[in-house]
C-alpha cells in the first residue's frame, strides 16, 4: 500500500508540466474562485477596506512632498485622465535603467527623481495606499503588459521561474495555478494566480499588500528561500504573471480571503 | 485616518435603513509579540457612537478580537431630515469623527 502511493506520488512529481499556458477564454480572476459574502465585500465600495487605503493615496497624490516641493498631481494633473490604464501596462519596460519596473519602483523612481524626496519602503503603508490609487483609476482596463518587445526577455525569465521547480517541496507555481487551479489545498481553491487585483486586500493579512508579499508567501509555502522585494526575479514574475493575465479586468482594490 | 460611510441619501418618514460604516485602524490586539519577544502593545478602537440628529440611537464597545479596518452596519427608522454623526475613540487618544446627511420625505 505504501509502495504503491509512493508510485503514485512519484508519478505527480514526475509529470510533465502542461504545454502551454491557460487559454483566453478559461482565464479566471481569483474572484470567481471566492464566496458571495467575499465578493459582495469588493463589490461594495463602502464595505471594501481596500478603499480606505485608495482614499490615503489620493491625499498622498495632492500632498507636496521633497525638497521640490512638487505633488504628484502638480505635474500628473486629475489622477481619473492621467492615469487611467496606467497599471495594465506595468510593469513596464524602462529604456534608461534597462529593465522593467513595476508600479511601486515607478513611485519610487518619481518621488526620488522629480520630488526630491526619500522613497518610500516596500510594503510601507503610504507606498501601499499611492499604488492602490494610481492601479484604481485602472478598475475595468483590460490588461496589455508585457507586450513591449523590449520586455520579452523579462516575460521569458519570468516565466522560466514560474515553471522551475523550487524549495523543500520542490514544486513550480505551474505544478499549482496552471494543472491545479481547480482543486483545493487545505479547504482553500488553489486559484489560476492572475494577479487582477494588487495591491489587494487580504482579511488575512488583515491589510493591504502588493504582489510581490503574496509571491514571497507562496515561496515559503513551497519552503523556498523568497527573494528580496524589488528582486529583478521577483519584478521578471510579476511581468509574466500580467502578460499571463492579458485581457483579464483589473479590479484594484481586490478582497481575498 | 479614513472612514467610509454609506446612509441612504433618501428616504421616506418611517423607512428601515441600514447605515454602514468602515473605519481605517490597525486593531493591534496587544497579544503579539515581535521577533525579539517583546510584546507590541494593545492600540484598538473600544468604542463607536452614532448620533442621529444629536440622540444617540447606537453604540458599541470594541475589543481585540475584532478585525482591522473594523465595518459595523446596523440599521434604524428614518424619522426627520437631518444628519448622523459617527465617532470613534480608542487607545492612544485615537479619536475620529464623520457625518453624514440624511433628506426624509
Amino acid at each position: 500500500m505504501i509502495l504503491v502511493r509512493a508510485i503514485a506520488v512519484a508519478a505527480l512529481l514526475a509529470s510533465p508540466l502542461r504545454a502551454g499556458e491557460i487559454p483566453q477564454e478559461a482565464r479566471r480572476s481569483g474572484t470567481t474562485f471566492m464566496g458571495p459574502d467575499t465578493r459582495a465585500m469588493q463589490d461594495d465600495d463602502t464595505a471594501n477596506p481596500g478603499m480606505l487605503f485608495v482614499l490615503d493615496g489620493e491625499a498622498l497624490w495632492n500632498k507636496k512632498a521633497g525638497s521640490a516641493d512638487k505633488a504628484c498631481a502638480d505635474c500628473h494633473g486629475d489622477a481619473r485622465d492621467s492615469m487611467k490604464g496606467v497599471a495594465a501596462r506595468y510593469p513596464v519596460f524602462d529604456k534608461t535603467l534597462n529593465r522593467p519596473v513595476t508600479i511601486e519602483q515607478r513611485i519610487n523612481l518619481e518621488r526620488t527623481q522629480h520630488q526630491q524626496a526619500t522613497a518610500f519602503p516596500y510594503e510601507s503603508r503610504d507606498l501601499l495606499a499611492l499604488t492602490a490609487f494610481v492601479a484604481n483609476q485602472s478598475r475595468g482596463v483590460a490588461i496589455t503588459a508585457g507586450d513591449d518587445p523590449e520586455a520579452k526577455p523579462f516575460v521569458e525569465q519570468g516565466r522560466a521561474l514560474f515553471m522551475q521547480r523550487e524549495g523543500q517541496l520542490n514544486l513550480a507555481c505551474a505544478n499549482c495555478h496552471d494543472e491545479n487551479f481547480d482543486k483545493h489545498l487545505a479547504g482553500s481553491p488553489v486559484t489560476q494566480a492572475q494577479p487582477t487585483g494588487y495591491p489587494e486586500y487580504r482579511l488575512e493579512w488583515q491589510t493591504l499588500g502588493s504582489l510581490e508579499r503574496r509571491l514571497r508567501s507562496c515561496m515559503a509555502g513551497v519552503r523556498a528561500q523568497a527573494y528580496d522585494y524589488g528582486a529583478p526575479e521577483l519584478v521578471a514574475l510579476e511581468l509574466y504573471l500580467m502578460s499571463r493575465a492579458r485581457g483579464m479586468k483589473i479590479e484594484t482594490p481586490a478582497v481575498r480571503p | 485616518m479614513a472612514a467610509l460611510i454609506n446612509v441612504p441619501p433618501k428616504a421616506k418618514r418611517g423607512d428601515i435603513i441600514e447605515i454602514k460604516t468602515l473605519m481605517s485602524h490597525i486593531m493591534e490586539t496587544g497579544f503579539r509579540r515581535t521577533a525579539a519577544g517583546d510584546l507590541v502593545p494593545r492600540d484598538i478602537i473600544t468604542s463607536f457612537t452614532c448620533r442621529y440628529n444629536g440622540s444617540e440611537i447606537f453604540r458599541a464597545d470594541l475589543f481585540p478580537a475584532i478585525s482591522a479596518n473594523p465595518y459595523l452596519s446596523f440599521f434604524t427608522i428614518a424619522k426627520d431630515s437631518g444628519k448622523f454623526e459617527f465617532e470613534w475613540i480608542g487607545d492612544n487618544g485615537f479619536s475620529a469623527t464623520a457625518s453624514a446627511s440624511i433628506t426624509v420625505e
